[in-house]
């Protein structure tokens, strides 16, 4: 009986000295987060004001409205750019390709490109575009981006396509559908809001990319509207440029942190509206 | 419906009976069908050739370096662009160690918040808990490289001196990289903590469990697959962080640095000299950018052959 017990109470110390251990990492771990939060707001609330949106980046300080236009139009066109392919692929994935031989080969292809580091793509498009072009610009940026932001989309549109029932295929071939109506009309329509939710995540992650951009579109403190084969201005480069070369200066500084307190409000809500979305599908 | 014989003479024999319009869809739509198969084919071989185009790519642009350099580009302890020598080993000695840091220190309190969101947190919290490591997984790279730069290293500096001298080094750099790839690890290992069926882990509390028991003997034997997976995707993911790095590692090309002292990483060498680089240094930045993708691309499939394996056996 008393050998027992003893075992019993080091079964119970050990357990609780582990759980103790399980918490303290849940606290830690979440403190640690929540003091970069708030570092973001502490530095980044004073630089709040609205030159920040429309005011170009100056050495004395300005705005980042440049960057935030150009990171705008650069993340647009990737994710358009991205979505057409990203959603043709993860079609043929699901709905043609299914279980052969090539569609297993592309999909384990795909979750490796998922993760490759994105400096890795910088330098792919640098070496394919911006060479042969002879300089840096938009259109290289945006597709650096799009490369990103394909696998994403990729995989969410099939796992989403594979969600809707065999049978309701079966019920729209019985009814004399194409096989590209079934697809376009039944597949697309119960999966849409699934496929929406991946290419708003998708773009949520290369909104905040810096390594592709750093040699493909570069940075630019001057306006740019739409001239897209130029070097593009954009937020997460000069953020870069702003805490490394231009350090130096306050004002700079300043502008860096509250830049990076936009970009992560801007991440964030787009997070938070994918998740209400895909949540509302799931109550539906 | 007025069949005519007219109509039946035009059609094949197999279509007996269909009109000329009915024909005439039936071959638009069959174009169509095989327009979409087709297309949507091509787009998604393009995957394999943007693997086969990035590998190509580097290596070619590469090359240079590669050829010139030879042997002494792999083991070369210096990394001097006015002389043109390029060795790679300060950079990777520096990857490789900022990268053991970062999953020595993650994995740990990345375990310790999945058990605590499985098992222990109350179910009110759960779900915010759970969104809230999602969301900050999702956090751009950059943020926590400012966030290294501008705090943590000026209180490593402030409070340790003697270890930290600098502030920014390898240490810090691995301890932002963990920051990092916490919320990944978190959110990989609960994502399959949680597929294990609670009939099982009820067995185990029935038979007297306590919750270290279950979670150790019931628990992790069935998913480690998963869990090793993730913890090598978060690897993956420390490996070729470019942004987070450069910020905290001191971008200092010595060999051999003490593990707190500054150093470079593969990814922080390349995001430093590229933009100033041409000829043989360019060459040789790409050379390596080809390296890390090879590395990185070997970690990463393992990874997901992990993980996928965890995916068949529970299907």
């Amino acid at each position: 009986m008393h050998a027992n017990s003893s075992i019993y109470q080091r079964r119970k110390l050990l357990n609780r000295v582990i759980m103790t251990a399980c918490i303290s990492a849940a606290a830690f771990g979440i403190a640690w987060l929540l003091m970069i939060v708030a570092s973001l707001l502490y530095k980044g609330i004073p630089g709040l004001s609205l030159e920040l949106f429309t005011e170009r980046t100056r050495m004395s300080g300005g705005g980042l409205g440049n960057a935030i236009l150009g990171s705008l139009v650069m993340t647009a066109i990737a994710t358009v750019l991205g979505s057409i392919i990203g959603v043709a692929a993860g079609t043929w994935l699901s709905e043609y390709g299914d279980r052969s031989k090539l569609a297993s080969t592309i999909r384990f292809i795909n979750d490796v490109l998922l993760s490759a580091p994105s400096i890795i793509i910088g330098l792919f498009i640098y070496a394919m575009m911006v060479l042969p072009m002879g300089h840096f610009s938009g259109w290289a940026g945006s597709v650096a981006l799009a490369v990103l932001i394909i696998p994403v989309v990729i995989r969410s549109t099939e796992d989403m396509l594979r969600l809707v029932p065999g049978s309701l295929r079966e019920a729209a071939s019985a009814l004399g559908a194409h096989r590209w109506w079934v697809v376009v009309r039944v597949c697309y329509s119960g999966a849409r809001t699934g496929i929406i939710t991946g290419i708003l995540l998708g773009c949520a992650r290369i909104s905040g990319e810096t390594a592709p951009l750093l040699f493909t579109a570069l940075n630019s403190n001057q306006w740019n509207f739409f001239d897209m084969g130029s070097e593009m201005p954009n937020l997460p480069m000069t953020l870069y440029q702003n805490m490394t070369i231009n350090s130096f200066l306050p004002e700079q500084v300043q502008l860096a942190w509250a830049g990076a307190l936009i970009l992560t409000l801007a991440v964030l809500l787009l997070n938070i509206f994918a998740r209400l979305m895909s949540s509302r599908r799931d109550k539906a | 419906m007025g069949y005519t014989m007219k109509d039946a003479s035009v059609s094949p024999s197999h279509l007996l009976g269909a009109e000329k319009g009915e024909l005439q869809m039936l071959r638009r739509n069959g174009r169509l069908d095989r327009l979409f198969s087709g297309s949507t084919f091509f787009f998604a071989v393009t995957v394999l050739v943007l693997l086969g185009a990035i590998m190509v790519t580097l290596f070619i642009s590469g090359w240079p370096a590669f050829s010139e350099l030879g042997a002494s580009f792999f083991t070369g302890t210096r990394w001097a662009a006015n002389v043109n020598d390029f060795g790679i080993l300060p950079a990777v000695y520096g990857t490789l160690v900022t990268s053991f840091i970062a999953i020595l220190v993650a994995v740990p309190i990345s375990f310790g918040i999945a058990i605590f969101l499985t098992e222990l947190c109350p179910v009110f919290l759960r779900r915010p808990l759970g969104t809230m490591v999602e969301l900050l997984a999702g956090v751009p790279s950059i943020i926590y490289g400012m966030w290294g730069m501008e705090v943590l290293a000026p209180f490593l500096q402030r409070h340790l001196p003697d270890v930290f001298p600098a502030g920014t080094g390898l240490t810090t750099a691995g301890l932002i990289l963990a920051v990092m790839i916490i919320p990944f690890i978190t959110a990989i290992t609960r994502d399959v903590m949680v597929t294990v069926p609670p009939m099982l882990r009820e067995s185990a509390y029935g038979l007297g469990c306590t919750t270290w028991e279950v979670v150790r003997n019931v628990v992790f034997p069935s998913v480690r697959a998963g869990m090793v997976g993730g913890v090598i995707l978060g690897l993956g993911r420390a490996l070729g962080e470019t942004m987070a790095v450069t910020f905290v590692i001191g971008n200092n090309l010595f060999y051999k640095a003490t593990v707190t002292g500054q150093g470079t990483s593969i990814a922080a060498l390349i995001a430093n000299q590229f933009p100033e680089a041409d000829g043989l240094q360019r060459s040789a930045l790409l050379a390596l950018g080809f390296l890390l993708f090879v590395i990185t691309f070997i970690v990463l499939a393992i990874a997901r052959l992990m993980l996928r394996r965890m995916d068949r056996s529970k299907a």
